[in-house]
């Protein structure tokens, strides 16, 4: 019976990963705004912001 | 002799950009309609950047430039401090701020404003928050400065928003909720699935291993513990100092007997512990706290006076202008006021003359006339030419922040009456209390073994884990249904409150009569050239009654051209075309006698080469189905009508409202605060329904104050709940909204209640089992969930809301 311990063990570690998971992408504001990426996702290819990544790093550097 | 009634002839073109009607004169551009220079201007720039994608993308996108005040008003965005107040982010190469912007509506706003970067290299990225209407826009200050990006959006008429409150950073409250759910959410799932054998009664596991799964509960149980329970324990304690018990006392106490036995039991090896009812209370107590404030964040309220000020005036300083924040001005500064700035602190004039509306402290819309050295209060708003005034009292002594400083505003009616939850409370902890108690004497008389476990059973299974939830729920509904029709509180204890009233108070202007709108005719003679020359001078004139007259003429225009035409504020307009004079206004001003039109009428002369040629008569004009809706109201409540205009329309008033109503004309702000809290002693519990800040006392005292508006992205007073004004006849359906959700509230409670007698009789005999108590408390929450939100959306239905 002490597998199940250990099966257990590792149950949770998984659960915990998805829990960190979660709560990462709550910080991240990924459920700040949940209205607007359903009306974006129609938008044309062409309207992509080209200018993100860069502008994302940059902010990551200023930042730091 | 020509007579024209409104309203006038049939729409033929819309504008291709803003989609309103347009005159016969129209600009065709691209071939395209376009109403004004303004709407073409902004397609032009669209088309010159491939951004014609927006027109097709929704329906109707554009946005009407008629009614735009100056850009310079984004001068004082220049000002460090203020930057810095506003920027989220700065850098040499970045900075980032939110703007607020009313005028998102469509999928094509959140298009164009993301593509803004198209109009402008020193845009970087803009990133829409629809339901929020707010854009967060990125830009290199090297390149564009904020001055020019708020100015960028103004041009295409996204106009920001921007006050000081705003300024002010927002915590991310939903967000910490959000979190708190996920952590409680993940111990209830995991203590549940490890308290299996418990559940099924699994007798013959091996001790050891039941061992490590209950100190597995307690290890998953702390974080719920320590962390999704913080709130309750602070807002216990806050209010235990207060000397007040409040519904989060006895939750916090069934918190802590649950968590302390269960740890008690689990390590003492007498039980499995309660810790998955723990976990399970938490996550679900804090999905009704989630609820709670996602149904407020819609409702962005800003009690703030300071939004309704200018956030910066222009000084002169030794022949400088510079832009300086309003609460540096100090008494003897000079300072500039354009057209349609609020006057920040009294001063007195430098200007030869001005005119100011001070229909935002007094409610009387006519301009008054000031000379030079003329004392000018805070509040107004000049309207013409820029002026120049002197300082004389610092913002904050100011007579408007005396008004809006009343006792009243800093004391809000919440602590006047308590909610009902919290009456509740008190009583059900003492009873609580005492049933422990009392369970606890009757175990040590008959079996001694059982006290503790008794007294800690009851205080767990009466945790007010459903009371709790009943008032977030219902009133939340409460909320939504009322925000689907266009009244919009400020929170849900005003729903309790609504119930109650038994008296309304109408204001006149703005909340009972139509800002615009309302019969235009014109009595005299003249060509329809003539008239449609008047039309075109009154489109040039952003006053109420030229807008009026412009919608009766403007389709007769044959757009002449125009010269030397200028608009003497608070009289009229002066102009040549095609070597004639017209001359458009008040009769002083046009005909140079004093004339008073018919009553309910407000007449506005004209005069041709001198000639006097007629009047136009506008009419006041009043909200449709006012008659129906006092008809309903009749019986259950009174009412009566306070304006701070003059008596002009009081015959149609009269016709209106049924014979008795009391009405009460030339009532200053003090004078409608002081009637409010005169009706309040007398025992009435009133309802104020004003149109904005000249009501602003009256809202906030009155045990109701709505703000009646007809465009609810525009800032209201300190006041209850912003009511849309065409919504205005429905305000007996909504008060019935209210009482019908003061009877679900109460039949939650006794929903609640009964549970709560159940678990209590087993607590009370001792057979409270972790089980039992496992599935009572999620039960009982859910049960209260469901029957509060079907039954405030069934009661809505059934009132046709």
């Amino acid at each position: 019976m002490s597998v199940i311990v250990l099966l257990i063990g590792i149950s949770l570690v998984v659960a915990v990963g998805f829990l960190l998971a979660f709560l990462w992408a709550m910080r991240s504001g990924q459920y700040d705004d949940t209205s607007t990426p359903q009306r974006r996702m129609l938008f044309d290819n062409k309207t992509a912001r080209p200018k993100k990544e860069e502008n994302k790093q940059e902010e990551d550097k200023e930042e730091k | 002799m020509i007579e024209l009634e409104s309203p006038q002839l049939e729409e033929k073109v819309t504008c291709f950009h803003c989609g309103e009607p347009c005159a016969e004169e129209s600009r065709v551009f691209d071939s395209k309609h376009f109403c004004c220079q303004g709407c073409q201007t902004v397609y032009q720039v669209f088309s010159e950047n491939g951004l014609t994608d927006y027109y097709t993308m929704d329906q109707r996108p554009g946005i009407s430039l008629k009614g735009v005040a100056d850009e310079g008003q984004y001068t004082f965005l220049e000002h460090p401090d203020i930057q810095q107040k506003l920027l989220d982010f700065h850098s040499e190469t970045l900075s980032r701020l939110r703007f607020f912007i009313p005028a998102i509506h469509c999928s094509s706003c959140i298009w164009l404003l993301e593509n803004l970067y198209r109009l402008h290299s020193g845009i970087k990225e803009v990133r829409v928050n629809f339901g929020k209407r707010e854009a967060s826009v990125s830009f290199h200050p090297g390149q564009i400065t904020l001055r020019q990006v708020a100015e960028l959006l103004h041009s295409i008429g996204y106009s920001p928003n921007i006050h000081l409150a705003h300024g002010e950073k927002q915590k991310k409250i939903s967000q910490r909720i959000g979190m708190k759910i996920g952590v409680a959410g993940f111990a209830f799932g995991n203590i549940m699935l490890l308290s299996f054998p418990e559940y099924l009664g699994i007798e013959d596991m091996s001790e050891g291993l039941a061992q490590v799964f209950s100190y597995l509960n307690i290890v998953l149980a702390l974080p719920v513990l320590l962390y999704c329970s913080q709130d309750y324990f602070r807002s216990a304690w806050k209010s235990l100092k207060q000397r007040f018990v409040n519904i989060d006392v006895p939750i916090a106490i069934g918190i802590l007997v649950l968590f302390f036995r269960s740890t008690y039991e689990i390590i003492s090896h007498t039980g499995a512990g309660y810790m998955d009812s723990l976990a399970g209370l938490l996550f679900f107590l804090l999905i009704g706290r989630w609820f709670q404030s996602r149904t407020y964040e819609s409702l962005s309220f800003d009690r703030d006076y300071k939004s309704y000020f200018p956030l910066a005036v222009t000084r002169l300083r030794a022949g400088q202008e510079e832009t300086v924040p309003v609460q540096e001005l100090v008494a003897g500064d000079e300072i500039l006021i354009r057209s349609q700035e609020i006057i920040p602190a009294d001063a007195v004039l430098l200007s030869e003359s001005a005119s100011i509306d001070y229909s935002f402290v007094t409610g009387e819309s006519d301009l008054q006339q000031m000379k030079k050295g003329d004392y000018l209060y805070a509040g107004g708003r000049q309207v013409g030419r820029r002026v120049g005034m002197l300082v004389q009292k610092p913002t904050n002594h100011s007579y408007l922040t005396g008004l809006w400083n009343h006792e009243a505003f800093g004391k809000p009616h919440e602590q006047k009456s308590r909610r009902t939850i919290d009456k509740i409370s008190r009583h059900f902890t003492v009873v609580i209390l005492s049933i422990a108690l009392g369970a606890g004497v009757f175990w040590a008389l008959v079996d001694s073994t059982n006290i503790w476990q008794t007294v800690t059973a009851v205080l767990i299974v009466a945790c007010p884990c459903a009371l709790a939830m009943s008032t977030p729920f219902t009133n939340g509904n409460v909320l939504r249904v009322l925000g689907r029709h266009g009244l919009y509180l400020k929170n849900a204890d005003v729903v309790e409150r609504m119930a109650e009233v038994d008296m309304l108070v109408f204001d006149k202007t703005g909340t009972i009569t139509l800002p615009d709108g309302g019969q235009v005719k014109f009595v005299g003679e003249a060509t329809t050239d003539e008239l449609g020359v008047m039309g075109q001078l009154a489109a040039n004139s952003t006053h109420p009654l030229s807008k009026k007259i412009h919608r009766l003429t403007g389709s007769l225009s044959t757009m002449k051209s125009v010269k030397k035409f200028s608009e003497i504020p608070g009289q009229g307009i002066e102009a040549w075309v095609e070597g004639r004079e017209y001359r458009i206004g008040s009769s002083a001003f046009v005909t140079g006698r004093y004339a008073e039109g018919a009553e309910g009428t407000t007449r506005v002369y004209v005069a041709i080469d001198g000639e006097n040629r007629g009047h136009f008569e506008v009419e006041a004009a009043f909200r449709e189905g006012l008659e129906d809706l006092l008809d309903k109201l009749s019986g259950n409540y009174q009412w009566m009508v306070v304006s701070g205009d003059n008596e002009a329309d009081k015959a149609s008033l009269e016709k209106l409202f049924p014979e008795n109503t009391p009405m009460l004309f030339n009532r200053k702000p003090e004078q409608k605060l002081k009637l409010i809290e005169d009706l309040q002693k007398e025992g009435h519990k009133v309802m104020m329904l004003g149109d904005g800040l000249n009501d602003a006392g009256a809202l906030k005292i009155s045990h109701v104050g709505f703000a009646v508006s007809d465009d609810t992205s525009a800032f209201s007073p300190a006041c209850d709940g912003i009511l849309y004004g065409p919504q205005l006849y429905r305000l007996d359906r909504f008060l019935a909204m209210a009482k019908g959700g003061r009877k679900v509230l109460l039949s939650s409670f006794g929903l609640s209640f009964l549970y709560n007698v159940v678990g209590l009789s087993f607590a009370v005999a001792a057979k409270l089992t972790p089980l039992f108590a496992a599935v009572l408390m999620p039960l009982s929450s859910i049960t209260i969930v469901t029957f509060a939100t079907v039954s405030v959306h069934l009661m809505g239905k059934t009132k046709k809301l």
